[in-house]
């Protein structure tokens, strides 16, 4: 996989004109839904395994993200992405997919300038959104929920 | 039971992701921005624990459990530790997920030749 956007586009443009949208959908569903199935799995794996509620859960997102680190080293992350889209994109594992592929793909322009840098060029936005919608609702939290109660 | 209900939620808010691609030509990074920033909302609105109780990792998994995540760190922070919270709560919470996607990209990175990713 060259880049994880890069990649995608690519899938895009492949699948819209020609092949159908419920075709689409029916791949993201299962390898999605597979997914998630896997990460209840390992959930209850950890579980058993007598750790606490949330570090089973914590336990099993780290597992994923390496079981996806494995296979997009391995090049068979990109080709399930392929057909199966948003079924990989949006799991914990595509976010793992979208840190990994550019860490692999500037490899070869040096550990600070390529892998570093370009570590998070895909995921870096999600964490951005992510902890200021968190701040935004901190902030309603503590300012406005008081006088509420 | 619990495998199923994974199954279908996870496999429906996957569903929504791939239409959004097919038919409004999201691209994935903005896809992803936008599930993170919903999982925080319906969150904070208090309508995603309950599909975490019922789907268990199928609420989790996507992205939106993410967002979900963060929510409750920034909740969890700020109960502890007032006004602090609202810096070191998000992070905190997700702390766990990107610290794993950065220490095995840096292990992948090591081992694997660049070559092989052509």
């Amino acid at each position: 996989m060259k880049t994880g956007k890069q990649e995608y586009n690519k899938m895009i443009e492949k699948a819209s004109p020609n092949s159908s949208l419920i075709q689409n959908c029916i791949w993201a569903f299962v390898v999605g839904g597979s997914i998630c199935m896997l990460g209840e799995a390992l959930y209850n794996f950890y579980r058993n395994m007598n750790f606490v509620l949330s570090d089973a859960r914590l336990l099993s997102s780290v597992t994923l993200v390496g079981l996806s680190a494995l296979f997009t080293a391995k090049g068979w992350y990109g080709k399930i992405a392929k057909r199966a889209g948003a079924g990989t994109l949006v799991p914990i594992t595509g976010f793992a997919n979208a840190v990994v592929s550019p860490a692999l793909e500037f490899n070869a322009e040096g550990f600070v300038t390529g892998v570093g840098a370009k570590m998070f060029i895909i995921a870096g936005p999600v964490i951005v959104y992510g902890v200021l919608a968190s701040v935004v609702y901190g902030l309603v939290l503590f300012y406005i929920m008081p006088f509420l109660r | 039971m619990i495998y199923l209900k994974a199954f279908l939620v996870g496999g429906l808010i996957c569903l929504v992701g791939q239409i959004l691609i097919d038919l409004t030509k999201m691209t994935p990074a903005r896809i992803l921005v936008t599930f993170v920033m919903t999982g925080v909302l319906l969150s904070a609105l208090g309508l995603w624990q309950p599909v975490v109780d019922f789907a268990g990792a199928g609420a989790l998994v996507p992205i939106v459990g993410f967002g979900h995540t963060l929510a409750k760190g920034m909740e969890m922070a700020i109960a502890k530790e007032g006004f602090i919270g609202i810096f070191t709560g998000g992070f905190s919470a997700c702390a766990g997920g990107i610290g794993a996607s950065l220490i095995f990209a840096f292990i992948a990175s090591i081992l694997a030749k660049p070559k092989s990713q052509s």
